[in-house]
């Protein structure tokens, strides 16, 4: 029935003359504000006199785009509409699109894996896919907090201090290896994520993020100020690079070229970089996977729906909460101490909120909880970013336009829905749809 | 049934900042009993059934449950004592599948899979709607179906003694006579013991062995569901004037 109403209401299709209503009106909108701001140029004069002088073409020009950009963007919200109408697809269609939606993961960790291959001579694709997949990860790791336990938490950039901090710290002061500091790294990010969870437990919502975005600077504050320990604004610089497991990547007797018995390239330690955190980031989508099938990750999401259900179930909100908390930090702590042997050098200045604000915008325009979704909004984030380089300053305009049209169109993220982990019989998905916040 | 009751409260004192809703309750429940408790809004009737889970904390009196003292237990503890919930307004979880919230509530205690499947048959047998929704989320479930789920998630866990809190609320009376037949064929052929909080009084009282009326934070009356039901307190009180009863 339902469904019944809302294919009629497509097979009617885009109503002209509403259309053009709308459009009307956005250009008169237009036309009232860019009379003065564009329509009218003023400057000062060579005497300081006020001069000024009218742009007639130049306001006809903008009021014209906002008119046919109203046009165009009717359109295209009725060909690919929000989430609660119906598109008729023919079934051959469907199976296509179906078919690449299964072949879509594998076809994406196969290309992954070979950019290093197709890319080996492009320093600079090879630098930016290092850069998405650190995201990836981060994104991944914020998902277990966010997604999963539905813990807003604004600070994520804290624990990727602390494991880039440990392993600064921990290398140049004692020397010892990445192999040995990376775990260490993850266990220290991990400490700081219970201590950051122990005061919020009683939290939700807008108090949560407000605590842990104080957490996020005060964690930077700290680094910034704790001289002695950290440099301070200076950083830590001289961050030993990793070796491959023992074997250092540089020329010279003993590195890897020379035991390969080939010839020495930069490179090979990019590529090394970059099956690295390709690595870290799939271990943290694994172990992402595993928990959400065990009682454990079950208890985050239920503790993301009600908390005192939970309770009423036996199931210790503390210790979940913490656990998610940790988690979440352990694998940010695991990109911190990557990010440090990638750069050599760290500073305060790489840790501001910005970091945490991009990575919990990866989260939520992926679809939260939806693996698959985060990647590609931290590829869509990161390397779209990249690709408006060109546009230079109006980069932000592209990118802050593009954000809003996502919302309008895709309100819960790329990837809205939620496989569900127990199954009778058969797997379905939960359609983004039904998939809303708060109670049903 | 032993003499000894299941669960036993005395002279049980909870409070809500200054507010006290609860001034020394006495109440016990026999093995394999059905008790009723009625009351009117505010009797302290969902306070008596929180704070048996140790939410709020009774400030003075004690709860016995199979002779352990779990006043002060903390509340996921008390949980996994096979004394399940099915909470007030439901509170099931709605982004969840059916399957996965059935989960939830098998997941508290180690339970082998195959006392799982075995539950999982039990419930489902019992709730014959819930099969067909399995794959659906629990939001999109209808109230009654909201409330089987409920019950349910409670049942997976294998308990022992049942609480329900206001299981009819905001039901089609015909979907809460199903809840009840259910509550019926627990008690009957698993010999489950049940607490059960109604405003509905008449439902409750013919359902219930036993009844006990709350007014104010205190028992004022107890009897059989029979009893009860004839009493003029109750008639007057909860019968007559709610004529859906």
């Amino acid at each position: 029935m339902a469904a019944n109403a809302s294919q009629a209401k497509t097979a009617r299709g885009p109503d002209a003359a509403f259309i053009l209503k709308k459009a009307v009106i956005s250009a008169l909108v237009a036309l009232v504000l860019f009379s003065l701001m564009i329509g009218i140029r003023t400057e000062a004069g060579s005497d300081g006199q006020l001069t000024w002088w009218t742009r007639f073409g130049d306001l006809a020009a903008m009021v014209a785009v906002v008119f046919g950009g109203s046009i165009v963007m009717e359109l295209l919200r009725h060909w690919w509409g929000p989430v609660d109408t119906v598109r008729v697809v023919p079934p051959s269609a469907q199976k296509v699109f179906s078919f690449a939606g299964r072949a879509l993961v594998p076809a994406l960790l196969i290309f992954t894996f070979l950019v290093p291959v197709i890319f080996y001579d492009e320093r600079y694709i090879l630098d930016l896919g290092i850069l998405v997949l650190t995201y990836v990860m981060l994104g991944w790791g914020l998902n277990v907090v966010v997604g999963l336990a539905g813990l807003l938490d604004l600070g994520y950039v804290a624990f990727y201090a602390v494991g880039a901090y440990s392993y600064a710290l921990l290398a140049t002061n004692f020397g010892l290896s990445f192999w040995i500091c990376l775990p260490l790294a993850g266990i220290l990010a991990a400490f700081f994520g219970v201590l950051l969870g122990f005061p919020v437990l009683r939290l939700r919502g807008d108090y949560l993020a407000i605590v842990t975005l104080a957490f996020g600077e005060i964690i930077r504050l700290v680094i910034i100020n704790w001289q002695t320990l950290t440099g301070g604004p200076n950083g830590i610089s001289g961050i030993p690079r990793p070796t491959m497991f023992g074997i250092p990547l540089t020329p010279g007797d003993g590195g890897l070229a020379d035991r390969l018995g080939i010839e020495f390239s930069p490179t090979h330690r990019i590529v090394f970089l970059f099956y690295l955190i390709l690595a870290l980031a799939l271990l943290t989508n694994w172990v992402t996977i595993r928990l959400r099938r065990l009682p454990i990750g079950r208890a985050w999401e239920a503790l993301r729906e009600d908390e005192v259900a939970c309770r009423a179930l036996g199931i210790n909100t503390t210790t979940t909460k913490l656990t998610a908390f940790a988690t979440g930090a352990m694998f940010g702590g695991f990109a911190g101490a990557f990010f440090a042997t990638r750069q050599g050098f760290i500073s305060p200045e790489s840790f501001t909120f910005h970091e945490s604000a991009l990575v919990l915008a990866i989260v939520v325009l992926g679809g939260m909880g939806s693996q698959l979704g985060v990647a590609l909004a931290a590829l869509a984030m990161i390397g779209g970013f990249e690709l408006f380089r060109g546009l230079e300053q109006f980069r932000m305009l592209v990118f802050g336009g593009a954000m809003v049209l996502l919302m309008i169109w895709r309100p819960r993220g790329l990837i809205g829905h939620r496989a569900p982990t127990v199954f009778l019989e058969r797997n379905t998905v939960i359609s983004s749809d039904l998939v809303k916040e708060g109670h049903g | 049934m032993s003499a000894a009751p299941m669960l036993a409260v005395t002279g049980l004192h909870a409070s809500y900042g200054k507010i006290e809703a609860l001034k020394g309750v006495d109440l016990d429940i026999k093995r394999g009993e059905i008790v009723a408790l009625i009351g009117a809004n505010g009797a302290g009737k969902s306070t008596l059934m929180m704070t048996i889970f140790g939410k709020p904390r009774a400030r003075a009196g004690a709860i016995i449950y199979d002779g352990i003292d779990i006043t002060d237990l903390p509340t996921h503890e008390i949980a996994r004592m096979r004394i399940a919930q099915s909470p007030e307004g439901r509170r099931i979880f709605p982004r969840m599948s059916v399957a996965e919230n059935l989960q939830m509530g098998a997941d508290v205690n180690e339970s082998t899979p195959a006392e799982r499947a075995e539950s999982l048959d039990k419930v489902l047998a019992l709730f014959p709607r819930l099969k067909e929704r399995m794959t659906q989320r629990g939001g999109t479930l209808s109230g009654g179906e909201q409330q089987m789920l409920a019950i349910g998630r409670a049942l997976m866990s294998r308990p022992r003694l049942l609480l329900l809190d206001e299981p009819s609320l905001g039901l089609a009376p015909l979907i809460a006579k199903q809840i009840f037949d259910a509550i019926r064929v627990l008690n009957k052929q698993d010999g489950l013991t049940v607490l059960i909080v109604e405003q509905n009084a008449n439902h409750a009282l013919r359902l219930a062995h036993r009844g006990y009326v709350m007014v104010n934070g205190l028992i004022t009356l107890s009897g059989t569901g029979a009893e009860l039901l004839k009493a003029p307190e109750i008639r007057s009180a909860y019968l007559e004037g709610g004529r859906h009863g």
